[in-house]
């Protein structure tokens, strides 16, 4: 594959928006790799064995969080985990002292997620473990962008050329940016849909196409994926109903038959099912929902593995 | 990779190779009276074209097909907070369950010991073989380790200066066993 020669140098995983289609590649071949550890009999490999990783969620979550402690500990990692809840952060402590307070335990790698944007990039900066960017704010989710394209490339076999159809909420979506940037970067069209109040002023200067109607969205598309209506993000409702924005935006049987045959249905959950997706698209033949979730793991492997191996004077 | 490496001389050409490896064969046979829970397993890169290469010879022989496995022992070396960046991982692919059967590694050049200690922690996570035994082409001896091989193709006398090239057709499109001389850069 292309990435025969790369070699991966960075401390971080901040986002998707600065790698090179190179660093997209090894990362994605890297996971491919790791995927066959998961279906051994022994799902564990000795490779980070004495190494520590905390694991920082300074926002709920379920399927990142346990993805991650789960790719961790079948690297043989020792890991830790702090939430918001309990935290010195709840008892007045500033950010920087609880990163350097963390940077006092020497640990070799960090995971964190956070309501705030750039907030791994100043941890980051601070210390010298490598950071992995768990999602922080609307502004990226690079392990989540990594999974849906690994789960993509296994059933497409590529990237390049693909017609990608992303519907949803649109402009409170880290998963949207971090995908827009990986898939444009690898070849493939992506195309965002939504109401145009949940759709962010001047996107097409991303290099996307923009749809203001399902159907416009996923057509001929060779991948849909469906957003979650974050209501929690929501500082306004920007639909009257939920009952109308499924009648508009629901992803049902009838509408999926615009998109290609052998189109796939993705979803980064947690999905809303009768809001954003019928139910029976959801379970159905097409949806690759629950790979993507499996696949997860074998990505947050591969960068685990991949960052690990950089230490803070080489980067 | 290999910087600064001269080369020195040529050790076996493609017929040595060839007439070596089905010697190699031979004795696996020898030793494996039921071939039917034979594995034979590479380690990556090049103990992949010596597996095949021998189970094609055993199955000239004895008119039986050999399964090959392929072994990445990346996610086990004992040096990988040692090394720069990190090794990329090509992964390992077992044809079949290996509980109770026999498995025969293979390598090219067996030196240090430190790959087949790694080979050994891998395959014994994917089950519990009956016996595992070591095929090497090339001894160049230099072990840190108890490790020992079973089948030889050819012991070569080096010192820790030298390095051992082996090519096959299928990984370096030319077949042949040199010895290169690392020169201290000028």
């Amino acid at each position: 594959m292309t990435s025969e020669t790369i070699r991966w140098t960075r401390k971080d995983l901040l986002g998707i928006a600065e790698l090179s289609a190179a660093e997209i590649g090894l990362l994605l071949d890297t996971a491919e790799s790791f995927s066959e550890v998961g279906e051994r009999p022994i799902k564990k490999v000795p490779t980070l064995r004495g190494k520590t990783v905390l694991n920082l969620f300074f926002e709920a979550s379920t399927r990142t969080r346990s993805s991650f402690e789960i790719a961790e500990k079948r690297l043989s990692a020792d890991n830790l985990n702090f939430s918001t809840s309990g935290s010195a952060l709840e008892k007045g402590e500033s950010l920087i002292d609880t990163a350097l307070n963390l940077q006092a335990m020497a640990p070799d790698l960090v995971v964190i997620r956070h309501g705030s944007p750039g907030v791994p990039h100043m941890l980051a900066r601070r210390i010298d473990a490598g950071v992995i960017n768990a999602g922080d704010g609307a502004h990226e989710h690079p392990t989540q962008a990594l999974l849906d394209a690994f789960t993509i490339r296994r059933h497409k076999g590529r990237l390049e050329g693909l017609r990608v159809a992303i519907v949803g909420d649109i402009e409170h979506s880290r998963v949207v940016r971090s995908n827009l940037h990986l898939l444009t970067k690898m070849g493939a069209t992506v195309v965002v849909g939504g109401p145009r109040t949940l759709m962010p002023v001047e996107i097409d200067k991303l290099g996307v196409e923009v749809a203001y109607t399902l159907d416009d969205a996923i057509r001929g598309a060779d991948v849909v994926m469906m957003l979650r209506i974050q209501l929690e993000r929501q500082g306004r409702m920007s639909f009257p109903s939920i009952k109308e924005y499924f009648r508009l935006f629901g992803l049902t049987r009838e509408r999926l038959r615009l998109a290609k045959d052998d189109a796939i249905v993705m979803h980064p959950g947690p999905m809303n099912r009768g809001v954003e997706i019928a139910s029976d698209v959801a379970d159905g033949p097409d949806s690759v929902i629950l790979e993507q979730v499996t696949h997860g793991v074998s990505v947050r492997m591969a960068v685990l593995y991949l960052l690990s191996g950089v230490t803070s004077e080489e980067a | 990779m290999h910087e600064n490496l001269t080369p020195k001389n040529t050790i076996l050409d493609a017929k040595q190779m060839a007439r070596i490896i089905r010697r190699m064969a031979g004795e696996i046979v020898e030793t494996h009276k039921d071939l039917s829970d034979l594995v034979l397993v590479g380690i990556r890169t090049r103990g992949v074209p010596l597996a095949e290469k021998l189970a094609a010879e055993i199955e000239r022989m004895e008119g039986q097909k050999v399964p090959v496995g392929v072994l990445d022992i990346t996610l086990y070396r004992d040096d990988l907070s040692t090394i720069a960046a990190q090794p990329q991982v090509k992964g390992t692919r077992l044809p079949r369950p290996i509980d109770d059967g026999d498995v025969v590694l293979c390598d090219d050049v067996l030196y240090t010991g430190r790959t087949v200690r790694a080979a050994l922690d891998e395959l014994i996570d994917f089950g519990r073989p009956r016996a595992v035994r070591l095929a090497v082409l090339i001894d160049r001896g230099h072990r840190e380790l108890p490790i020992q091989a079973d089948v030889v193709g050819k012991k070569v006398p080096t010192s820790n200066e030298e390095v051992i090239e082996v090519s096959f057709l299928s990984t370096d499109g030319t077949e042949q066993v040199r010895i290169l001389e690392r020169k201290p850069p000028q």
